[in-house]
């Protein structure tokens, strides 16, 4: 009975969200939508891509998981790069009143702005669209890993704190053994949502560098008036994105302490 | 040296101008069981901090074998109310993190039969690699005293440490601490709200006055020879004697000062993720 019902919420139900989905797609592409293709017609567009998702047809013309590959080692790098900034950030924004105040202003002036201005200005830095897209999704990944651990440091309990003090635990002790172990589930919440923006700025950074990766092949695509593929590109990057944050999820739910 | 081991002298501290204690004074003798008595938000806490020297004193000293106390120090090994376990250490680590640190030179052998034998002493060696949110509240509380001898300190600090236990765990911790006591013959400040608790493990009870301005009463001796037993002392017309003198001397001496005004509190705010 109970295996059934679980069937039922986590199988039967999702199913029925996505076979809805596809139903007003269909529709759509049927009545007011004509340019909209139809799912049937991007399956029959984008097998190729799909069944052999590395192969490699030329510079342009790449299977979607060759293209996804290009995108996450992107991806990658400038996530990597704004980890290494954010949480010693967080941390010393966390541990200290007076920088909180200094710099809270300007993170939340700068919170806001859109991948989109960032790009412009990292090509003009740097002058290679590499560059320039991995300083962009740094810049724009780092606030949820910056402020999530700077409030997970003014979370720590005086207790932890009290032990600390009463055992005479040296700076570098007391960070590595109290401040950093009482700290981690926040900083990995604060991973998460970065992984996640990091991730959605990509597709906008290679859209307009022009570098290739899913981003760049949906651009392309969508020059070539090839319009299947751009809904290729919109189901990948969906699941691609949904696969990474599952991935934190499990990583975060490891490193919650009661 | 004839200094006694520990010494307040016209101790008084305050919050935001409202003034928690004023004028303590109290001495503990080395090898004493000395218990501390009071109502709940009185300033028991407060006076336990001054000791462990996390806070200060507005007025007033705090002298350790007659010299001042700056600051924190292994030497007075604190047992919070809440256990301040670190919940990423297994017991033995946790543990371990404090005897590390206060015998640096000993060899990693030495230190590990060190950490072993304190959680033997507790009964927990079956425990020894769980977590704390894998323990009971009363095998919680077993492993912050464990910790907190294993410094082999000067004086054991016990802040309530019984207080967030059920009745059962309660008494048998109670005859724990009895035991260990008379083990190692440490000298130990309680803090507590139960005023049997205090009969049963203490030498000597110091009331504390309601708040605001709370300060030590005359010190009650308990003359009840040790072992004492919690069966035959149930039936003991000492403790009841001593029982009523002490709820006496609060609910009159101590409540001094009628309708205490209630002062504002602010709730932390709630971090939301």
């Amino acid at each position: 009975m109970n295996d059934r019902r679980f069937a039922f919420d986590w199988l039967i139900l999702p199913l029925l969200g996505v076979v809805a989905c596809l139903i007003l797609w269909s529709l759509s592409s049927a009545t007011w939508a004509p340019k909209l293709p139809s799912p049937w017609k991007t399956w029959e567009m984008s097998r190729v891509y799909v069944v052999e998702p590395f192969a490699k047809r030329g510079e342009l013309d790449q299977g979607i998981l060759r293209f996804t590959w290009y995108s996450l080692i992107l991806v990658a790098k400038g996530y990597f790069l704004s980890l290494l900034i954010a949480t010693p950030l967080g941390f010393l924004l966390g541990m200290s009143k007076m920088l909180t105040r200094t710099f809270d202003p300007v993170i939340q002036f700068l919170k806001p702005v859109s991948p989109l201005a960032w790009l412009p200005l990292g090509l003009v830095l740097f002058g290679k669209s590499e560059p320039a897209a991995i300083f962009t999704i740094a810049l724009c990944s780092m606030w949820p890993t910056v402020v999530n651990t700077a409030m997970g440091v003014r979370a720590i309990p005086q207790d932890y704190l009290n032990v600390a003090k009463v055992l005479q635990l040296s700076r570098w002790k007391l960070l590595w053994k109290v401040m950093i172990p009482a700290t981690l589930p926040y900083m990995f919440t604060g991973f998460r949502l970065s992984l996640g923006i990091a991730w959605l700025v990509i597709v906008a950074a290679e859209m307009l560098t022009g570098v290739p990766g899913v981003g760049g092949f949906l651009w392309q695509e969508y020059n070539s008036l090839i319009y299947e593929h751009i809904l290729l590109c919109i189901l990948t990057i969906g699941l691609v994105g949904f696969i990474l944050d599952r991935l934190m999820s499990v990583i975060e739910a490891r490193f919650k302490t009661a | 040296m004839s200094h006694p081991l520990l010494e307040l002298r016209g101790v008084g501290k305050s919050f935001a101008g409202v003034e928690v204690l004023r004028n303590v004074n109290l001495t503990i003798n080395r090898g004493e069981f000395v218990a501390m008595v009071g109502f709940s938000g009185a300033g028991k806490t407060t006076l336990m901090s001054l000791i462990a020297g996390l806070l200060s004193p507005d007025t007033g000293e705090i002298l350790l074998n007659g010299k001042p106390i700056t600051g924190p120090g292994p030497d007075r090994g604190v047992v919070f109310q809440n256990y301040s376990l670190l919940p990423w250490l297994t017991v033995t680590e946790n543990i371990a993190l404090a005897v590390d640190q206060i015998f640096p030179t000993w060899t990693r052998e030495q230190r590990a039969n060190h950490v072993a034998k304190f959680i033997a002493m507790v009964n927990l060696t079956p425990a020894a690699k769980k977590r704390p949110a894998q323990l009971s509240g009363g095998m919680r509380q077993r492993v912050a005293v464990a910790r907190a001898l294993a410094m082999d300190p000067e004086i054991l600090l016990l802040d309530e440490p019984l207080s967030a236990l059920d009745a059962l765990t309660r008494g048998t911790l109670q005859d724990e601490i009895e035991r260990i006591w008379e083990q190692d013959q440490k000298t130990v400040f309680l803090i507590t709200n139960d005023v049997d608790e205090a009969i049963l493990l203490a030498d000597r009870i110091v009331p504390l006055t309601d708040r605001p301005a709370a300060t030590l009463g005359p010190s009650f001796p308990v003359t009840i020879e040790r072992p004492r037993d919690r069966q035959r002392l149930n039936h003991d017309p000492r403790l009841k004697l001593l029982r009523r003198e002490i709820n006496d001397w609060l609910l009159t001496i101590g409540r001094r000062k009628p309708a205490v005004q209630q002062t504002e509190r602010r709730l932390p705010a709630l971090a939301v993720h």
